[in-house]
Parts: C-alpha cells; sequence; structure tokens
C-alpha cells in the first residue's frame, strides 16, 4: 500500500510540475464545454426560406404571415419566380422553398382542399426532416384556423343554419414532452459532453504515461524495484482517477451555472457511476500505453479510438438511428453507456433501479479491461 | 534536385517504417466512412411505443392497430396505469406512450372529444419533435377515416386542409451518408495533412535531426516540399479512397464533375498542409504539435464546417468565426459538386476563398520556416 501511494505521488508531483498539462487540465473543458453545446446542436433555428406566392390572395398571404411568426423560419425572398427560388436552393442560400399555387384560394375555398409544394433542400440533413415537420405544423394550424373562420359561414348561408358539431366523432390529441419540455438542445448535449470530458483527459492521459516512461527510460528503472504489477497499475491509476472526478465536477459546475442544465436525479449516484466508468476508460489508457513504444503512437492510437467510442455512443446521432449490428456492436463500448446513465440522471431523475443494466455492462468491462492491461504490462517486464 | 530525391526517400521510408501510424493512416478513412455511414444517422425507425389502455374497447383496438401497421412503430409495453410508464421511460425501454381515457370508444360514439395523452421522451428535442408528428398522423388519419364514415358529407367537406406537397431536393431518400461524405472528406485530409506533417517536422525538431538537414545544402523551399509531399500523395489517395467506397458501399452520388471535385480537394489539401507547417514552426515538441493540431485545426473542421451541425444554427460569434475554417468551404463546394452536379459557376466564390487561403497561408509558412533557419 504504500508503495502504491508513493508512486501515486511521484505521479502527481509529475503532473502539477507540467504547466501546459495542467492548462490542458484546467481550460480545455470548460473551452470545450462552451463551443461543444454552442456548436454539437441540430436545434433549427433561422432557417431561410423562400415563399414563392403565385396567389397572390388575402389568404396566401396570411399563411406567408403565418410561417413568418412562427418562429422557426426567416423569409430571405418572397420573389414570385420559381427560377429565382431554384437559384436559392442551388447556391444552398436557401433551406426551403414554399410554393403557393395561384388557384390556392379559390380551390381552398370551392373544394376545401388546396395543395402547397414545400421542396426542402436535402443537403441539410436532419434539418431537412424538422423543418418539414414545421410547416406542415404551421398548415395545419392555418388550414384549421380558417375553418373556424371561413367555412361556417359558408355553409351557414347554404344551409341556413349552423352545423350540428355534436354526432362527429373528435379525438382530442393532447401532447406532452416529458424530460425536455423546453426542447433546449443544451440540456441535452452538456450531460452528454461531460462524458466526453471525462474520457478525453481519462484516457489520453494515461495512455501518454506508460509511453512516456517508456521513452525516457524512467520505466526500466520502476522494473527493477520490488513493486508489483497490480501496484503498478493502481498507482498510475489513482491520480488521473481523482483527476477525472475533479473534472466532472469542474464540468458539472459550469454546466449548473452557465447553461443551467437539470439535475433532477441524484449527484451522488452520478459520481458513483463515474468513478466506475472513470476505472474502464483509464484501463484502456493503460492498456493502449503498454502496447505501444511512443507518446506519438499512444496519441494517435487513443485518439483513434476515442473518436470511434464518442461517434458510436449516442452522444451526437441517437443510438436507436443506428443500423441494427452497429447498435450490437456498441454494446461493448463504455462511453454509451455512461452517457446513457448520465441523462438518464440528470434529466430523467433515474434512480440505480433504472440504470442496473448498463451499470453491471461497466463494472464487467472495468474487471476485463484492468486484468488485461496488468497481464499485458507483465508480458513486457518478461 | 538529386538531393531533393534523397529527402523524399528518406520520408518514404519513414512513413513506411512506422507501421502503427501507416496502419492508422489507412484504416482511418476506410472505417471513418463505414461508422460514418451505418451509425451517425439521424433517420427515425422502430420507435419503442407503450401504451396505457386501462379500459380496453373496439376504438382503441383499432387504434393500436394502426399504430403497428404504421410500420414505424413497435409497441414493446401495454400498461394499464400511467404510473407504470416512469420506468419504462427512465431505463429507455420505451420512447413515446399514448394514453387513452378510459371511457374512450364510449365517448367517440356519443361525440364527445375522446381524449388522447401522447407522451414523448424529448430529451433529444428533433427526435422528440419529430416522434410527436408521428404520432399526431396516426391518429389524424384515424379520425379522418372514422369522420368519413360517421358524418354527412356537409360536414365532411365543413373541415378545410391544405395539403402539403413535400419535395426533398438534392438528397431525396434523406440518406444521412450523403451529407457526411464531403464532410468526412475534409475530416480526413486534415488529419493526414495538417497533425500528420505538423507531427512530422517537429520529430525532425525533437530528434536533432533537423539541424543536420539545415547544414545541407537543401534549400528551406525544397525541404519544405520534400516534407509535406508524401503527405500529399497519401491526402490524395485517401480522398480517391472516400469517394470509390462511398459510392460503392453506400452509392453515395457524384453528380457534378470528378475533375474539379479532385481539384477542389487538391486546393484543400495544400491550406491543410501549410497549416500544418505553420504548427510546426511554432512548436516544439510532438506533443504541443498534436495538441495545436488538434484544436486548431481538427475540432474547428469537424464542429464549425457544418459537416455534422448545421452552422446556421449557432449563436453568431460562431457563425462568424466559422468563415475562417476552411473545411467550411470546402463542405459546401463538395456538397455542391457530389449532390446538386454544380459547376464552378456556383462555387466560385467558395473557391476563390480556399485559393486565396491557400495562398497566404502558403506563403506565412515559408515565411516562417525561413524566419526560424536564420
Amino acid at each position: 500500500m504504500r508503495r502504491i501511494l508513493f508512486l501515486a505521488q511521484a505521479e502527481v508531483l509529475h503532473i502539477v510540475r507540467d504547466r501546459i498539462l495542467v492548462a490542458q487540465i484546467l481550460v480545455v473543458p470548460i473551452v470545450q464545454l462552451l463551443i461543444l453545446s454552442n456548436a454539437a446542436t441540430f436545434q433549427i433555428r433561422n432557417t431561410s426560406i423562400h415563399i414563392v406566392d403565385l396567389d397572390r390572395t388575402s389568404t396566401s398571404r396570411g399563411l406567408a404571415s403565418h410561417l413568418a411568426a412562427s418562429g422557426h423560419f426567416q423569409i430571405v425572398g418572397t420573389a414570385p419566380s420559381l427560377d429565382a427560388a431554384n437559384e436559392g436552393l442551388l447556391a444552398g442560400t436557401v433551406t426551403m422553398v414554399v410554393v403557393i399555387p395561384h388557384d390556392f384560394e379559390a380551390s381552398l375555398v370551392r373544394t376545401g382542399v388546396a395543395p402547397v409544394e414545400l421542396s426542402v433542400n436535402g443537403e441539410k440533413g436532419s434539418a431537412a426532416g424538422i423543418v418539414q415537420a414545421y410547416a406542415s405544423r404551421v398548415l395545419v394550424d392555418y388550414a384549421a384556423e380558417l375553418t373556424s373562420r371561413l367555412r361556417p359561414n359558408v355553409i351557414a348561408a347554404k344551409a341556413g343554419m349552423p352545423i350540428p358539431l355534436r354526432g362527429v366523432p373528435r379525438i382530442d390529441v393532447r401532447v406532452r414532452g416529458r424530460y425536455n419540455p423546453t426542447l433546449n438542445y443544451r440540456h441535452y448535449m452538456v450531460p452528454g459532453i461531460l462524458v466526453a470530458l471525462v474520457t478525453m483527459i481519462g484516457t489520453l492521459l494515461s495512455a501518454q504515461n506508460i509511453a512516456r516512461e517508456k521513452e525516457l527510460g524512467t520505466l526500466e528503472q520502476l522494473n527493477v524495484t520490488p513493486i508489483r504489477r497490480g501496484e503498478f497499475i493502481a498507482a498510475k491509476l489513482l491520480p488521473f482517477w481523482v483527476l477525472g472526478l475533479l473534472e466532472l465536477s469542474l464540468g458539472l459546475i459550469v454546466g449548473k451555472l452557465v447553461f443551467d442544465i437539470p439535475m433532477v436525479g441524484s449527484v451522488l449516484l452520478l459520481y458513483g457511476a463515474a468513478a466506475l466508468y472513470l476505472a474502464v476508460a483509464l484501463g484502456i489508457g493503460l492498456w493502449i500505453s503498454t502496447l505501444v513504444e511512443t507518446q506519438q503512437q499512444a496519441m494517435f492510437v487513443t485518439f483513434f479510438i476515442v473518436i470511434i467510442y464518442l461517434l458510436m455512443s449516442g452522444l451526437f446521432t441517437p443510438i436507436d438511428s443506428m443500423a441494427p449490428w452497429v447498435q450490437a456492436i456498441s454494446q461493448i463500448n463504455p462511453v454509451r453507456h455512461f452517457v446513457t446513465i448520465s441523462r438518464a440522471i440528470l434529466m430523467k431523475g433515474a434512480g440505480p433501479a433504472a440504470i442496473v443494466e448498463p451499470l453491471s455492462i461497466l463494472a464487467i468491462s472495468a474487471a476485463v479491461i484492468l486484468t488485461l492491461a496488468v497481464r499485458q504490462y507483465r508480458k513486457r517486464v518478461a | 534536385m538529386s538531393a531533393l530525391k534523397g529527402l523524399l526517400q528518406k520520408e518514404v521510408f519513414h512513413i513506411l517504417r512506422d507501421r502503427r501510424t501507416l496502419i492508422v493512416l489507412i484504416a482511418l478513412p476506410v472505417v471513418q466512412v463505414v461508422l460514418f455511414g451505418f451509425a451517425i444517422r439521424t433517420d427515425i425507425d422502430g420507435v419503442r411505443l407503450a401504451v396505457v389502455d386501462s379500459a380496453p374497447d373496439y376504438a382503441t383496438m383499432a387504434l393500436r392497430d394502426r399504430f403497428a401497421s404504421a410500420g414505424v412503430f413497435r409497441t414493446v409495453s401495454v400498461v394499464t396505469r400511467t404510473a407504470d410508464l416512469d420506468p419504462l421511460f427512465q431505463n429507455g425501454q420505451a420512447q413515446q406512450a399514448i394514453v387513452f381515457k378510459p371511457s374512450f370508444a364510449a365517448d367517440l360514439a356519443r361525440g364527445e372529444p375522446a381524449q388522447i395523452l401522447i407522451v414523448t421522451d424529448a430529451t433529444e428535442p428533433n427526435t422528440g419533435s419529430l416522434l410527436q408528428a408521428y404520432a399526431q398522423a396516426v391518429i389524424d388519419g384515424y379520425q379522418r377515416e372514422l369522420s368519413a364514415s360517421a358524418a354527412s358529407s356537409a360536414v365532411r367537406a365543413s373541415r378545410m386542409v391544405i395539403a402539403p406537397d413535400v419535395r426533398v431536393r438534392f438528397n431525396p431518400t434523406r440518406a444521412s451518408s450523403n451529407l457526411f461524405v464531403p464532410g468526412l472528406m475534409a475530416f480526413v485530409l486534415t488529419i493526414v495533412s495538417s497533425m500528420m506533417t505538423a507531427i512530422s517536422i517537429t520529430r525532425e525538431k525533437e530528434t536533432g535531426t533537423m539541424e543536420a538537414m539545415l547544414v545541407s545544402p537543401l534549400r528551406p523551399l525544397e525541404i519544405i516540399v520534400g516534407k509535406v509531399a508524401p503527405y500529399l500523395v497519401i491526402g490524395f489517395v485517401s480522398a480517391i479512397a472516400i469517394i470509390v467506397e462511398a459510392r460503392l458501399v453506400f452509392r453515395v452520388p457524384l453528380r457534378g464533375s470528378l475533375l474539379l471535385l479532385l481539384f477542389e480537394a487538391a486546393l484543400f489539401i495544400l491550406v491543410s498542409l501549410s497549416l500544418g507547417i505553420l504548427v510546426s514552426a511554432r512548436t516544439s515538441s510532438q506533443r504541443l504539435a498534436m495538441m495545436a493540431a488538434l484544436l486548431g485545426t481538427m475540432l474547428p473542421n469537424v464542429l464549425l464546417s457544418g459537416f455534422i451541425f448545421p452552422v446556421e444554427s449557432m449563436p453568431w460569434l460562431l457563425r462568424i468565426l466559422s468563415n475562417i475554417v476552411p473545411g467550411r468551404w470546402f463542405v459546401a463546394i463538395a456538397r455542391g459538386i457530389m449532390l446538386k452536379g454544380v459547376g464552378l459557376a456556383y462555387v466560385w466564390r467558395e473557391t476563390l476563398i480556399l485559393a486565396v487561403m491557400a495562398g497566404v497561408l502558403l506563403a506565412a509558412s515559408v515565411h516562417s520556416f525561413k524566419e526560424r533557419l536564420e
């Protein structure tokens, strides 16, 4: 035990002495949180639309003003020319073109149905689907408003009496979005970015660690000391483990103060899960560092693996959208499980019972990867 | 000239000798394309639906059937109490729930509003909004069917409908892979060009071999050319590999001119290489060079290029910042050529910006390299 503490103390001194490293540890996470949470967003805002109004009636103008008033769209063009709108799509300055045909009002009054053409720029990816959903919603609302404003009069005038609404089957649909009622993208991203922070720092630093000792030749010195393999790995892990938890605290504080992220569940439970997860992340880093020869290789391999882990973790895009075989593979991705846990606790207020499955997978991963790291280290010594 | 040849040969040996790095360099584009194609998707399918139906009747059964046959939904659980929903949502077993009010069919028959509550897991706001829209469309369809059979034609006609006729241009299936491939090219080219160049030059500094090269009859420009030429080739090969793989595996279209695309890629590689040289001129250790290349070129090219996240949704500060990110312009160009099939007439502005960037950065990097020599 004393040996572990001595070695851990040496590690701490190394970390504190390295100014760049300290800056990296303190500044990078905050910058990452601030930039990532603002940049990594699929939130749809300021969607530029071009309205081609070929009808030019009060009804069609009403539709245009409803689109403008919905808050989702920014009207960048109203020239009644299909060519101009098409140019906008090609040049990428327009995300959606709304074409109101010239008999819009007439056919709406006559037949009750009028088409509107929405051309969405598919280049904008997932935004295209959302934009389309937003626009459709505006159309439905506007149609309902028109119905109540125009139709009763028309029908009543024809039939000479108000229409009986009773007897018509009606479904009253209420909609509730849970856990993120304001649909704030940051509330979704920040708990995930916290995981990315802890992962980056934990894995990168620990991977560099043994590789550096190898490069400097100090690993040889350690090898001739009476320290045992398990003790060695434990001593290497300990400082970074504490560092990772500090990092998480830093992230949580910034997240709370700057973004006011929800903390519905128990923060203590989150720390417990983080402690377990860090063992996995650090274990992976240490394992890599026993495999490689130089710091450059260590960073390169780690970087490669961390990128794949992060992209397949559901941090940026939902796991549910991935191809089935990717979803199956992602089960062995520890980042995925911690992202799930972090969001479940912070946003949904999940208790231990709800996160038993990802937690146990993390525990198994920790056992496996640490065993691997210890065994791998022995091979090097022999 | 033969001195330059010798330097080139030495660089090639360096690259070939470091197997681990080489494997990463080769595997990276291949793996990334597969990953992005299959994993980085935002398509919604197989929504896990929970149903709260405390008193099942013919109407709730009919509506449940409609959800089951809509294709998007998969009913995972039917419970009788709303309270049973919480654990389902918390551990992610259910993404959405429809809650029927007990006397659903009776209310319908009497013409009273029959209540349905749609509860959606909106932790991810976009998925949440889309799921709500899907569920509402299913219920709307059911309601239309009911009205059609029950009501008189006069009443039916009283409802006005604006029917959207939606067309998705340039990417009708909205396949995510079509969008990611251009960005992926920028990403891989940055790694190969900026990061590898920066590391390779600082390594010479760290190991002291740079001194040896400086006292050789090689001119500074020759040293730079010798160092970057192999990476230019690797970058170009990766770009072509990505295009081929994207076509074969994901059938990503290439509607415009391949020649123009390769020319633009070369321009972008030039910009990235210059950035790599600049980084290496300012840093003294590999670790520092790696960090600087990572933060200075990689992250901006991924985050601020519109590659994954739409630039127009970002706060104004980041939107302005994105203008100096070369990847942003390259992504716009590559998407234009591949998806829209446009020619230089539509992308000349972006091309000009890239060309100016290349000119300025190249001059700056050669200058800073010379400065350091004296």
